[in-house]
């Protein structure tokens, strides 16, 4: 069992997504801080990418903003470590990074899993990373104990039983088409996605991609066993700035509070 | 990576989010369907020879082969296919396969505008809707062929993100596809992207080497000593090479953008100044930083400004079959204004690329070897930013 089993250990469980660096690294660890103390089960930390092909213009501007700001892999690693061993307040929690093949790929993928767990990075989010493709990195994981999450789409289908399986940590079901970003409306069957899934693996499964009001995050948490709330943060985050990590913890309660 | 497909060497692969895993898989089972189906090769052997005006012209360049004293230069005339460059080739075998699937929808990316061209061509002759994502730097460098589309009764979107150029109008059309997926077929426009793409557009390309391998035996006898083309992403190259893989006697080189030089940040020669990584679908060589970030390159022509190269090429290049050499904006200019004056042919800024460099290897054969260069595209698109380059404004 990974640590990321404690965040569905009690209850549904409320993942909130972070673009690193954005506006900047000191508010990014305040952010955290935030949502930790918030009502956070597991807090994605995205690795920003130069061209994130599964993104919105949300969270494509978040990215882009942090790599103006000069952010780096190791910088995030840096901050993440600073994070886990503070003295008066370490993060406990489950953390996941959320980036792109290239950015493990190019770093070295063996350094890369290695220092997630030397720094206490339980998972790992690669969008463009389909289930033909994992095993270069899958073996890695294993080997760090790292968990490589496994992402399932609405056009899934007949592939969900065989990702199911093989999954760890837990399942991102993705709700809608599209890239990410606000929706008003999900139009998916999850209920069908989340009963396939639990037919093939006991591996939890959250949904995430357009989930923005404490309703919808509800009404996912309620039919799978978490939402996961990204573009909606990140808007709070380009709104407030350096001041956001008392909004976006305002906004993360009012999310718990409503799953 | 036993589960892994489209594998050239360690290149290749299929590394899009799970929302498309489906979409390529279709493709690929219609592919295997379809190319091997005789009523579909003659339905598309029609369209090439009725429509798009092939075979194209292998031409002996007699003047420029005097000029340079030594090796005998053949072109191979892809500017004179209907919409003035190679591109309609793979279009009309993919708009053709996507019809055969029941899509009514094409989308595509397009740099300098030739394969947004060329999609609107084939979609307007099909009956279908056409939505083309070009960057927004390029629909002011290629102003012209942004109401060509539209005149072809496409839709332009500019793609304000990132650099703005054809790594950007990629990125949103595979972001596109993703959210219309049902009636949508994604008409990639070279041999990149994640498997079957590489695949299928080396496929409807390699009517090139096909069509100079006979025509250069009916004109000489022999086959010839090189081959030679410019590599973007690579179609025009790879369609060029690939039935003389196998003839190892005939050097095979694509001519990368260098832009303003390989020592320099301002260029787009991925194989001379990338390394491997993971990018748009493939794993190959990219332009990218120590962390992966990849590279905002830059050449003269919106056509070869893209940081990476098809999978394919990138195992020629590890294999040493073929070689890729650099060659600068200023080289690259030179060229389409020596190939206008010379043989009054105009060339397309990127298959000037592939000029520049035979001009230079050209004078040190023997007068018995034999070059040919393929013209990817004609070069009317270009003249305004050429006479730019030069220092003269002149209206569109």
């Amino acid at each position: 069992m990974s640590k990321i089993a404690d965040a569905f250990a009690n209850g549904k469980a409320f993942i909130p997504f972070i673009t690193c660096g954005d506006p900047d690294l000191a508010t990014t660890k305040e952010i955290i801080c935030s949502m930790a103390a918030n009502g956070a089960d597991l807090i994605e930390l995205g690795i920003p990418f130069s061209d994130p092909t599964a993104e919105g213009p949300v969270i494509q501007n978040a990215n882009l903003r942090a790599l103006k700001q000069g952010v780096t892999t190791d910088k995030i690693f840096d901050m993440v470590r600073e994070l886990r061993t503070d003295a008066v307040h370490p993060i406990r929690l489950p953390m996941v990074f959320m980036t792109y093949a290239n950015v493990v790929f190019s770093y070295d993928a063996e350094k890369f899993i290695r220092t997630c767990r030397e720094i206490g990075i339980d998972g790992l989010i690669l969008p463009d990373l389909p289930f033909e493709e994992k095993g270069e990195f899958d073996a890695i994981c294993e080997k760090y104990d790292v968990d490589l999450i496994s992402l399932i789409a609405p056009t899934s289908e007949n592939r969900v039983a065989m990702i199911a399986k093989k999954a760890r940590g837990f399942i991102y079901i993705v709700s809608s088409l599209g890239v990410t970003g606000v929706r008003s409306e999900i139009k998916t069957d999850i209920p069908s996605l989340v009963k396939l899934v639990r037919e093939n693996t006991s591996v939890p499964c959250a949904v995430g991609f357009g989930i923005s009001t404490p309703a919808q995050a509800a009404k996912m948490a309620g039919i799978s066993d978490g939402a996961i709330v990204g573009s909606a943060i990140i808007k709070l985050v380009a709104q407030y700035g350096k001041d956001a990590a008392g909004p976006v913890g305002e906004y993360v309660r009012k999310m718990k509070d409503a799953i | 990576m036993s589960d892994s497909k489209g594998r050239f060497g360690v290149h290749g692969g299929q590394y899009i989010p799970e929302t498309l895993m489906n979409a390529v898989i279709e493709l690929e089972e219609a592919y295997n369907h379809y190319k091997d189906d005789p009523a579909f090769n003659k339905e598309l052997t029609d369209l090439f020879d009725e429509y798009a005006n092939r075979p194209s012209r292998l031409y002996y360049a007699e003047k420029m082969t005097k000029d340079l004293g030594g090796a005998k230069i053949y072109l191979k005339r892809e500017d004179l296919n209907h919409t003035g460059s190679h591109k309609i080739n793979n279009v009309l075998g993919q708009a053709l396969l996507a019809k055969k699937m029941g899509k009514t929808r094409l989308i595509a990316e397009t740099g300098a505008g030739q394969h947004g061209v060329a999609t609107a061509t084939a979609a307007a002759l099909l009956g279908m809707e056409c939505v083309v994502f070009m960057g927004e730097e390029d629909t002011k460098r290629q102003a012209l062929n942004v109401y060509r589309m539209q005149l072809l009764g496409a839709s332009v979107i500019p793609v304000t993100t990132g650099t703005a150029t054809l790594k950007d109008a990629v990125s949103e059309a595979m972001r596109e596809w993703t959210s219309r997926i049902d009636d949508t077929h994604y008409c990639l426009g070279s041999v990149m992207g994640p498997h079957p793409f590489p695949t299928i557009v080396r496929d409807f390309q390699a009517v090139i080497s096909r069509e100079i391998k006979q025509q250069i035996l009916e004109k000489e006898g022999r086959l010839p000593d090189i081959v030679m083309a410019c590599v973007g992403g690579g179609s025009n190259a790879m369609g060029t090479f690939y039935h003389f893989i196998e003839d190892k006697e005939v050097a095979l080189i694509g001519c990368e953008a260098a832009g303003r030089g390989i020592d320099t940040f301002e260029t787009a020669a991925t194989i001379n100044t990338g390394r491997l990584g993971i990018f748009h679908g493939m794993k190959s060589y990219f332009c990218q930083d120590k962390y992966g970030q990849i590279a905002p390159v830059y050449s003269i022509s919106a056509g070869l400004d893209y940081p990476g190269i098809g999978p394919e090429h990138a195992w020629l290049h590890d294999t040493g079959r073929a070689s890729y050499v650099p060659v600068t904006d200023e080289e690259a200019v030179n060229a389409f204004e020596y190939l206008s004056r010379t043989e009054g042919i105009i060339p397309a800024i990127e298959s000037a690329h592939a000029v520049a460099h035979a001009m230079k290897i050209a004078p040190a054969y023997d007068k018995d070897k034999i070059i040919v260069i393929t013209i990817s595209g004609r070069g009317d698109k270009d003249c305004a930013a050429i006479a730019r380059y030069r220092g003269e404004d002149i209206h569109e």
